[in-house]
């Protein structure tokens, strides 16, 4: 009986003659999802990823020991049943610390989408929509802050304006928006001269109205593609900040700055700076695996 | 004569870019080292100056005057390359950069090297055998590329390559025994010490190279074969390869005297971007392997707040960014005789 | 016929696809002498695998079979792909569809005609120049010297197309086969482009399979037409007999022409029989 039904929701959602919008929409999704599992990789990295987020919802009750919990009776600690990565000089838990890392990862993450993608949306949907000069003086902006030394200018940034979480996420911001503008500004070109634009201009709709409600919506997927591209750079990004002591400040458990602190001790306690390293490694890996997929599974459309 | 026109058009439309985003970077400095701190002049006079010091102070560094006009002094300062004096060496922060950036140099210019060594024989690999093994190795070798942090990697090196298994020199650009052995001429310590015949030194400092080199190498090896890969796979694919090989070239030929000739221009900018990805690399490289170069220099600044020196060195990888920027176009245009 | 320069007896080429192997050419036999073959087809036809299955540049993973595959007596099948490649551009060669495409942007027009001549010719590669500006002045460029530092992009559709004319024939092959040579050009340049291309042949007595979907032009150029169809030949006759071709499918591509001598209102739709692919 379960597999006839499954069969007929299949058959739903794969039918060629949907009778509503609805069904249309739930079909495409399902293709598009049918096209993304094909490829195994993408699989891999969705599975990375929502482990992640899975990690840092549900912190407290997988980490063994409180994250910030200091024994010095147990410092630098190997690897054993006790600590899964061992312990680090101030005798806190270092798996523990990983699994909390998590919940800063994916703030460090989403901040910077959440400012970054509207940011860069708008301005590459007003560019594109416009032309002419503001598009010119747009791209010109866009294309002087894409030459400029990510890294070294967020340094720069977090230096004056101090260091901490906050700032480190603003300079990365800054820094990050250009080529999602550019995304936006393509796409938008291309919708600008559709005849649908063309009905709801003659409409008398007014171009913040088309740009809100015609253009900026038909942009997002690229968008998002693209901020998955880009969150394993946003990753690698804040760890380094982290790790230059310019990100989350201690005792947070930042994987960052968790390897600064076992860099002293590299060669005796290797646990101690590998683990954290090991843990931005497979999160990086999953959203570029993640963000290969997505990108492959809604190009074949 | 038209085209002598349009080669200087291009010329000219190159530097604007160039002048604009120097310009725009500048800017950017200057509104970080002026705008953002709480007060630039405390940072000179102190906490507890009285009034009538703070507001010589004031007026001297030209904080009175308007913004604009404090811009263009600022411009005039970067020209004349006087980023003021560094607290941490009290030494004027253009001579520390002078000194501290061939050492950077060294590195980045060694990366480059393998990255391109390596990378475009695999890319070419990679495009010739698509689907095969060296296309996986391309494939994977780009996740990892995007996937690792650069000082982490650093970090594992030393691990192995120098704690476990003794195959190359530690931290730092040369033993100890060695310091101070060679005269600074060109600040490359490898050529000073070959200049001066000293072999011994030459080759600890080497085996001190080489690691953070590799390091730096594998993540433009990452880049670069990937590239390499998707541009040969599109010459591969052009017309004229086929009326190479109508000609009976062989397959080496069309290959490497084609199909690279044609991604030459492209390759050329994947290169310089490459290089000016190790640059900014080495900054956290530099810490991980004590190796006194411009990126040691800035985040050691960073961490005493030593504004001058952060924004000079800023101001001094941003130029040389800039300058790869422009270089890579116009050898692409070299490169192309379409665009010439 | 003591000349023959190509003897070729159910020629196939098939590709494998997911649902098992789709036919470029199925079963395509003929010979030929120090003559001009048209063969002629729809795009699909299979025409242009032919040539590609005669110079063994099928691209993979593509596998050509036949019963008999001879070039001046020598047997192709059997032959390694080095000694195939070594015949590639010394006896045997192709002029290519578009030169906008077909030559190398980044060589100057003088280097591309120059290298064919140097890989066969490696003893006698201090020649390779004088031979290519001899070459361009027989394709009737005028100032060969100034034309052979040109990149490609500098030179027009027609003089590009006769660059490729002298590429193929600097290093003296007995067979060349033309790929629609005259598609992508002017009706004008196009008859100057053919003219050279006729003079040559006819001067050198060269063996030419010219592969084109102009009716017209083929029975203008050549001695004999080939009409394929789907991979198969549907029929092989004189050109000069085309107007009284037998097969069905000729006709039906014959009367598609628009002609003046004729006031058609609308051109016939050409209904296919699948017979024909049996």
């Amino acid at each position: 009986m379960r597999a006839a039904t499954s069969q007929s929701w299949r058959d739903w959602l794969l039918s060629e003659a949907p009778q509503s919008r609805a069904q249309a929409r739930a079909g495409q999704a399902y293709r598009r999802w049918r096209g993304f599992t094909e490829n195994w990789l993408g699989v891999v990295g969705l599975v990375i990823v929502l482990t992640l987020i899975g990690m840092a919802i549900f912190a407290p009750w997988i980490a063994p020991y409180d994250p910030l919990a200091q024994n010095l009776s147990q410092r630098l600690q190997p690897v054993s049943w006790q600590h899964w990565c061992g312990t680090d000089s101030l005798g806190r838990d270092i798996f523990s610390r990983i699994v909390y890392g998590s919940r800063v990862t994916l703030l460090i993450v989403g901040l910077v989408v959440v400012t970054v993608g509207p940011l860069g949306l708008i301005l590459g949907c007003v560019a594109g929509y416009y032309g002419g000069a503001v598009d010119r003086i747009l791209m010109r902006v866009t294309d002087i802050v894409l030459a400029f030394p990510k890294l070294i200018l967020a340094l720069a940034f977090v230096a004056a304006l101090g260091p901490g979480l906050e700032n480190a996420i603003i300079a990365i911001a800054i820094t990050s928006w250009p080529p999602y503008a550019r995304v936006a500004r393509t796409e938008t070109m291309v919708i600008r001269n559709s005849d649908y634009i063309a009905a709801a201009k003659l409409q008398g709709a007014s171009s913040l109205r088309i740009i809100m409600l015609h253009v900026v919506p038909l942009c997002v997927p690229s968008v998002i593609v693209r901020s998955t591209l880009d969150m394993a750079g946003v990753i690698l990004t804040a760890a380094g900040l982290g790790f230059l002591g310019l990100g989350a400040q201690p005792p947070t458990p930042e994987w960052g700055a968790m390897i600064a602190a076992g860099r002293e001790q590299i060669f005796d306690q290797w646990w101690v700076a590998t683990f954290p390293g090991l843990a931005i490694c497979i999160v990086a890996l999953g959203f570029n695996l993640l963000g290969d997929g997505v990108r492959d599974a809604l190009d074949a459309r | 004569m038209a085209s002598a026109r349009s080669t200087a058009k291009l010329v000219s439309a190159e530097v604007t870019t160039f002048a604009i985003t120097m310009l725009g970077l500048l800017l950017v400095t200057f509104l970080i080292g002026r705008v953002i701190p709480i007060d630039p002049v405390l940072a000179v006079v102190g906490d507890r100056a009285p009034p009538d010091v703070y507001d010589k102070a004031r007026i001297a560094l030209g904080l009175d005057k308007p913004l604009w006009q404090q811009f263009l002094t600022y411009l005039g300062q970067v020209a004349r390359g006087e980023f003021g004096t560094s607290v941490m060496t009290s030494n004027p922060v253009i001579l520390d950069i002078k000194r501290v950036f061939p050492a950077t140099l060294e590195l980045a210019t060694l990366g480059t090297l393998i990255g391109v060594s390596l990378g475009i024989p695999l890319g070419v690999a990679a495009a010739v055998y698509k689907g095969r093994w060296p296309d996986n190795l391309v494939r994977i070798l780009g996740l990892f590329g995007y996937s690792i942090p650069v000082f982490w990697l650093g970090l594992m090196g030393l691990l192995l390559f120098y704690a476990h298994l003794g195959w190359v020199g530690g931290p730092g650009r040369v033993s100890v025994a060695f310091d101070d052995l060679v005269t600074t001429k060109t600040g490359v310590l490898i050529l000073d010490a070959i200049l001066e015949g000293e072999w011994e030194v030459a080759r600890d400092a080497f085996s001190h190279l080489i690691l953070p080199a590799s390091v730096l190498g594998f993540f433009s090896l990452a880049y670069i074969s990937r590239m390499t890969r998707s541009f040969m796979i599109n010459e591969l694919s052009q017309a004229y390869i086929l009326t190479a090989r109508v000609k009976g070239a062989s397959e080496t030929r069309v290959i490497w005297r084609h199909a690279l000739r044609n991604a030459a221009a492209p390759l050329a900018t994947v290169i310089a971007l490459s290089y000016a990805g190790l640059l900014e690399g080495s900054v956290l490289t530099e810490t991980i392997f004590a190796w006194p170069g411009l990126g040691r220099y800035i985040t050691a600044s960073l961490l005493q707040a030593d504004m001058n020196a952060v924004l000079g060195g800023t101001v001094v990888v941003g130029v040389v960014f800039i300058s790869l920027n422009l270089f890579a176009d116009i050898m692409a245009r070299v490169f192309d005789p379409r665009t010439r | 016929m003591s000349d023959i320069l190509l003897d070729v007896e159910d020629l196939r080429v098939r590709f494998p696809g997911l649902s098992g192997y789709t036919e470029a050419v199925r079963g395509l036999s003929f010979t030929l002498g120090r003559e001009r073959l048209g063969i002629v087809g729809e795009s699909g036809s299979g025409k242009s695998m032919t040539g590609r299955a005669i110079l063994d540049l099928v691209p993979p993973p593509g596998e050509v079979t036949a019963k008999r595959m001879a070039f001046m007596g020598l047997d192709l099948l059997s032959m390694p792909h080095r000694e195939r490649r070594a015949l590639r551009g010394a006896r045997m060669s192709m002029v290519m569809q578009d030169p906008k495409y077909s030559l190398n942007p980044v060589m100057t027009v003088g280097e591309q005609i120059a290298e064919t001549w140097r890989i066969h010719n490696p003893g006698e590669a201090g020649q390779a120049r004088e031979r290519a500006l001899a070459m361009l002045d027989a394709v009737r460029i005028r100032d060969p010297k100034h034309v052979y530092d040109l990149y490609p992009h500098e030179v027009s559709g027609g003089m590009g197309q006769r660059v490729m004319i002298a590429m193929v024939l600097v290093a003296d092959p007995d067979l060349i086969i033309a790929d629609e040579p005259t598609s992508a050009l002017d009706v004008t340049v196009s008859m100057q482009v053919l003219a050279i291309l006729d003079d040559l042949v006819s001067q050198r007595g060269l063996g030419l399979i010219f592969i084109s979907h102009d009716l017209d032009l083929v029975r203008s150029f050549c001695d004999r037409v080939i009409v394929m169809y789907g991979g198969a030949v549907m029929e092989t006759l004189n050109a000069r007999d085309l107007d009284h071709a037998q097969h069905a499918y000729t006709k039906g591509l014959l009367n598609c022409l628009p002609r003046l001598d004729r006031v058609d209102a609308n051109l016939p739709v050409f209904t296919r029989d699948p017979e024909w692919l049996k």
